[in-house]
């Protein structure tokens, strides 16, 4: 695609951050120079990283920094190295990234649009607004983005089943989706929660020819479901493929995840540049288990300027302890393969969460948003229940878009953020996903039943 | 030399296989777990995997997450687990115990305590169920200073090099998982198993405790022909699980269920000792 001209000459469009194609993050030695100069887990500081342009985290072991890692029973160790090897091959193979490119094309419909949303940026009264619009992808949001790249995978290692985790069930439509394309079969763990409160996803994976299994299971929400899936990969290894849906598991998931979702990025990027003529001057982005926001942060890390918020679900409230928020009231510890902050007791149990939406609703985060965190370069912050219930509302009614419940806690911050900021200042948010899946949830708030 | 290591000497100089029963510490009550474990050794337990509860059990079946379930709803933790080990050491000098667990309650507690506080409660060794070796280092070499023994799993899809990798920092035994699964699966294929554990036992010098799929004495029987232990946990746990509202009737009744497995692996040993005999 051509790209307009940068105006500022610190930022050559030709020579972005990170190369176009996938990144597999296979050399490790710049990395060793970026964490060993700035440790970013000595907390407290700015972690000094100047330099993303070398940024290849993680290492060959799925560390980012103290963060990542390959935390899994045995029985899944050579199997995850396998893995890591054929997403190797993928990467390093023109026809699997035509390949990817033509689906994200032709079956995704990207690019997505970039939108300015000007009425709203006008009743905000700060910052104009643009949202990169997941929401148009086919199925509705980001996720789709990750399961056409890990089914292509999937196809590549001759596997014939695909199992799945989800919670709001984007990402088991996504990934029910892309398995009745290539005549996989497909089987996704949700927990028992969130299938009562997503009965509208959960009969679209089934009109997909998924088998949804709810899982009954500790507190029977999107961990829960986790575990399931981990379970029956464990039994399954030899036929089964397991999409992960965020950038969350085991050493490569997250990075391969990021990957795939790093296209929303370079795409927003070059959109920006060639609508604004100038990098916006502030990304913003909700983090459950952070691939949205990881998709959208990735190809900016570079440029410095572009301030970088992440936002948790606050829930009833940081202070009420019934939240979501891991990286803004959590602390580090190790689940689900990886290490990164979590919420847990004194005795290192994880605690129950609570979002309004199910789609942040984890205890745990991506790996690398935890290092972007200790390192300073994002920002993280929580919105609540009731902030992200408003903005869903506003921009429905002022922009005539139903957002994602999900997408929303991204729209409540950047409507605060945006206070602050000039009218010649310019939020992108990653408006992830649309509101369709929420009826149910948003009208019985409001005393209906659908 | 560690108590473990001592006692699977023993045995091999007694020619005669280990049986290794699991129970998840505070399951059903708290108050049991101690006595469940003496019960145990006297039915003839030579070591005691003792199942540390995590609220994210990931590679356990619906019967050890239950049990786990049980323990957490009892608010037992990982400190209470230490404590349930030292008042088993005021009676049992000589049985090893290991706890197997997950990761984040030590990683929560500090490898360092854990490690001080697991050697000062008597504990023998650990088996870290979501701690492979390439993310121990720290823990191990803590461990290690304890005197304390780490035993790492292996299972059907570890490679050579991963099994010689395992064998450079594993201690007392290793654990093969027999099926590929979570706890509580399935069906063993014995000659698979046979193997399996000769192809191990070629790279590491450590004993093979063989688990999954243990059932019952028929089972128990079959394993102790290649294995030189016997781990049993799903079986022991399920019957637990009957007997969760009359938790006194727990240590006679596993007692006498281990006796069974005892008895029949006993018998095992006997025959292949006199056919070496011959
Ligand atoms: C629309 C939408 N946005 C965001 C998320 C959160 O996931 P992540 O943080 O991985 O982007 C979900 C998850 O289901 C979702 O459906």
């Amino acid at each position: 695609m051509a790209i307009h001209a940068d105006k500022n000459p610190n930022h050559p469009v030709e020579n972005p951050p990170n190369p176009p194609l996938l990144k597999g993050g296979f050399s490790s030695s710049p990395v060793e120079k970026d964490t060993s100069s700035s440790p970013p887990f000595e907390k407290g500081g700015q972690g000094g990283i100047s330099d993303f342009s070398n940024y290849t985290l993680p290492d060959e072991h799925g560390h980012f920094g103290v963060y990542g890692g390959m935390f899994v029973p045995e029985t899944l160790m050579h199997p995850l190295e396998e893995l890591r090897l054929a997403y190797a091959a993928c990467c390093a193979d023109p026809n699997f990234q035509a390949e990817l490119d033509a689906d994200l094309r032709d079956y995704v419909g990207r690019p997505s649009p970039l939108y300015h949303a000007e009425r709203w940026s006008r009743e905000l009264g700060g910052a104009q607004i643009y949202l990169k619009r997941e929401d148009l992808n086919h199925t509705g949001a980001h996720k789709v983005n990750n399961t056409v790249g890990q089914a292509l995978l999937a196809k590549r290692m001759g596997k014939t089943r695909i199992i799945a985790e989800t919670g709001a069930g984007q990402h088991g439509v996504a990934s029910a989706t892309v398995a009745a394309r290539l005549g996989l079969e497909c089987v996704v763990y949700m927990g028992e929660v969130d299938v009562a409160r997503q009965e509208a996803n959960v009969y679209r994976m089934r009109l997909l020819g998924a088998t949804v299994v709810p899982v009954k299971s500790g507190s029977r929400t999107l961990k829960d479901a986790l575990n399931e899936a981990m379970r029956d990969w464990v039994t399954n290894i030899d036929n089964t493929f397991y999409i992960i849906g965020t950038v969350a598991g085991p050493h490569p998931y997250p990075m391969l995840v990021r990957d795939f979702q790093a296209v929303i990025g370079r795409e927003a990027r070059a959109q920006m540049l060639e609508r604004t003529g100038r990098l916006p001057d502030a990304l913003v982005a909700c983090v459950g288990g952070g691939s949205n926001a990881i998709g959208l942060f990735y190809p900016f890390l570079n440029d410095r300027e572009v301030a970088i918020y992440g936002v948790e679900a606050a829930g009833d409230g940081i202070e009420t302890g019934h939240h979501a928020a891991p990286l803004t009231a959590g602390r580090p510890g190790v689940l689900h393969g990886n290490r990164t902050y979590l919420m847990e007791d004194a005795n290192g149990q994880i605690i129950e969460t609570h979002s309004i939406s199910a789609g942040l609703d984890y205890p745990g985060v991506g790996p690398e948003h935890a290092w972007l965190k200790d390192s300073g370069r994002a920002s993280y912050d929580a919105i609540t229940d009731a902030e992200a219930l408003a903005a869903f509302h506003h921009l429905t009614r002022t922009e005539g878009i139903i957002p994602a419940l999900e997408s929303s806690h991204a729209l409540a911050y950047a409507h605060k953020l945006a206070r602050t900021l000039r009218p010649d200042q310019n939020i992108l948010v990653n408006l992830s996903g649309r509101g369709d899946k929420d009826m149910h949830t948003v009208a019985s708030l409001d005393g209906l039943v659908l | 030399m560690s108590r473990i290591a001592q006692r699977f000497q023993q045995l091999q100089d007694s020619k005669r296989t280990a049986l290794i029963p699991f129970i998840t510490a505070g399951d059903p009550t708290p108050q049991i777990t101690v006595p469940l474990m003496q019960a145990m050794v006297s039915a003839g337990a030579d070591v005691i995997e003792l199942g540390v509860p995590f609220s994210d059990p990931m590679a356990d079946g619906p019967v050890i997450q239950r049990a786990t379930e049980r323990a957490l709803a009892q608010g037992v933790s990982l400190t209470a687990v230490l404590e349930m080990v030292r008042q088993f050491r005021e009676h049992d000098g000589t049985t090893p115990v290991v706890l197997m667990g997950y990761l984040n309650p030590i990683e929560v507690m500090g490898y360092a305590q854990f490690a001080q506080q697991a050697a000062a409660a008597g504990v023998d060794g650990a088996l870290i169920v979501d701690l492979p070796p390439e993310e121990g280092h720290d823990l191990i070499a803590l461990m290690k200073a304890q005197g304390l023994d780490l035993v790492y799993l292996l299972a059907p899809t570890s490679t050579a090099a991963r099994i010689k990798l395992i064998g450079d920092v594993a201690s007392g035994f290793v654990y093969y998982v027999s099926v590929k699964g979570v706890t509580g699966a399935g069906h063993l294929d014995t000659a698979a198993v046979a193997a399996q554990v000769g192809a191990i036992k070629s790279l590491i010098p450590l004993p093979v405790g063989v688990g999954f799929g243990i059932k019952d004495a028929e089972t128990a029987a079959k394993v102790a022909q290649v294995a030189d232990a016997v781990i049993v946990g799903s079986a022991i746990v399920s019957q637990i699980e009957t007997l969760a509202a009359t938790p006194e009737r727990i240590p006679d009744t596993i007692g006498n269920f281990l006796a069974e497995l005892r008895q029949a692996i006993d018998a095992v040993d006997c025959s292949v000792t006199s056919r070496a005999a011959e």
